[in-house]
């Protein structure tokens, strides 16, 4: 695609560009310390990760600041406005991502107070939920709608997965009620991993409506193509 | 699709704004559409320089659709076909066809004054008559032959409601129109256009030489105007384009590229020509 004739707005669209891939780059790394932090129950991982959340956030303000900026100096059309308008709602959905692996590892902490408990399903849900958000980020970093698309219709098997683990952990409450403290801790866990996949699901509609044009969002059933 | 019906290569047909959606199909021509004006197959030439290509395009009734491109895309040679100012340049050849209600505007027998009476025109640059604001409106219905005063009060007062300047101007309707602001002089313009009722009013870069206010004021007048009259407008302001048209059409080298509603236009265009120059990719 040729560059614009206005350089300085090339440059900052290409800034808005690298800003959301770091905020990307850096809450994988929050997921996957969190995840790390509880699998190994290390509570000092766990701690860091926590301590970390403010440069998600700082991300997520930077980045609606140069949206604005672009929008008001700029007026994007088209394509730049679908990319300026995704980057924004992207860097939305990955500074909720952070929150949730800052609630993951407040989660972990208590957890490891505790005698180590058996995590069924949380590890698989964990990777499973992790490869939606680098699948979601490539897709946006290649304009890949094919692997955006894939990433949405994956999310139903880490709905069901949440679901199947809800019923396991409810019978082992009724059965165990001495682990009803935990399980509770472990269904939390659940709900943030099977949010997580919510949004990288959100990130994988935005990426296909930045490159196609085209809104797939609350679309049900999903289509096979786009 | 049939080629009497529509658009051959390088026009789409005005969608019908109910099926504004994603992944419609913008070829069809909606039957319920009101079409004002029909272009077909019209090609133009400046002595043996070609200037449009096959231009077809179907302009509705009662919404503003906007000429945007670059500079010589042959977007104001576009707009002057529609009332024939085409045929006061020497050399100019032009076919094809141009319907307005029935009547072939560009039938050589046809009476050009009852034509321009029809398609009224708003030039880049204010051209008020060196007269009295009131006489400026009036001068269209005189020609016309109305010379009953309270008729020609009622007409200039109306004029300048419907172009947003009787506020301003009706304390001071017998002074030098020239003594008006530049924004003024263009709201005159169109009082002076709309004055002999015409069906369409063509606007060639009406806001390129007015500040932002006085281009607002031109802006949300065009929003009042097209409910009463089908409007025309070259802009090279592509925010403004946006801002004001119902539909857009992008021509590049004498092409129509793509013709659609604006907001699709502005978000998802179909032809990357329109895509690289709405995004300032161009050249």
């Amino acid at each position: 695609m040729p560059l614009h004739t206005d350089r300085q707005y090339e440059e900052e669209l290409q800034q808005l560009r690298a800003k959301v891939l770091e905020m990307g780059g850096l809450v994988e790394k929050q997921i996957g310390d969190a995840i790390t932090s509880l699998t190994e129950r290390n509570s000092e991982l766990a701690q860091e990760t926590i301590e970390r959340d403010h440069m998600v956030n700082y991300l997520d303000v930077d980045i609606d600041e140069t949206g604005v900026r672009l929008l008001a100096l700029h007026q994007p059309a088209a394509r730049d406005l679908r990319f300026v308008m995704t980057s924004m709602k992207i860097a939305t959905d990955l500074e909720r991502i952070g929150d949730i692996a800052q609630n993951v590892c407040e989660r972990v902490l208590e957890l490891n107070e505790e005698p180590p408990p058996r995590y069924v399903d949380i590890p698989r849900m964990a990777d499973w939920a992790r490869s939606m958000l680098r699948d979601s980020l490539d897709a946006f970093v290649h304009e890949d709608t094919e692997l955006a698309l894939q990433v949405c219709q994956r999310d139903d098997f880490i709905d069901d997965l949440t679901a199947q683990l809800f019923s396991q952990m409810l019978a082992r409450m009724a059965q165990e009620p001495e682990t009803v403290a935990r399980s509770t801790r472990i269904l939390f866990l659940a709900k943030y991993l099977e949010r997580i996949a919510d949004h990288a699901t959100n990130i994988g509609e935005m990426v296909i409506y930045m490159a196609k044009g085209k809104s797939i969002r609350h679309v049900s059933p999903l289509p096979s193509s786009v | 699709m049939q080629k009497d019906t529509f658009s051959p290569t390088h026009a789409v047909s005005v969608p019908h704004p109910a099926e504004h959606g994603n992944g419609k199909d913008l070829d069809a021509s909606p039957p319920d559409m009101e079409v004002e004006i029909r272009i077909r197959d019209l090609c133009l030439y400046y002595g043996s320089k070609q200037a449009l290509y096959d231009i077809d395009m179907d302009i509705e009734r009662g919404k503003v659709t906007a000429y945007i491109g670059p500079s010589g895309c042959g977007k104001s040679t576009l707009l002057r076909c529609l009332n024939r100012l085409n045929d006061l340049v020497d050399g100019v050849t032009i076919s094809g066809s141009i319907n307005l209600g029935g009547t072939e505007i560009l039938d050589k027998t046809l009476d050009v004054t009852e034509l321009r009476k029809k398609v009224g025109m708003v030039f880049q640059k204010p051209n008020p008559f060196p007269k009295t604001i009131y006489e400026n409106v009036a001068y269209g219905p005189r020609i016309l032959g109305i010379s009953q005063k309270s008729r020609l009060d009622e007409i200039v007062e109306n004029s300048l409601k419907d172009a947003a300047l009787w506020n301003e101007a009706k304390d001071r309707l017998h002074d030098n129109a020239l003594a008006l602001s530049g924004g003024q002089h263009q709201r005159l313009c169109i009082a002076r256009t709309i004055a002999v009722e015409p069906e369409v009013v063509l606007m060639d870069e009406p806001c390129s030489a007015l500040d932002p206010i006085a281009t607002a004021k031109i802006e949300e007048l065009i929003h009042e105007l097209k409910q009463d009259y089908t409007i025309v407008i070259v802009t090279h302001n592509m925010q403004q384009a946006a801002r004001v048209s119902d539909y857009t059409a992008f021509m590049y080298l004498g092409k129509m590229i793509e013709f659609g509603e604006t907001e699709k236009l502005f978000t998802t265009p179909e032809k990357k020509e329109t895509e690289d120059y709405i995004t300032g990719r161009f050249g």
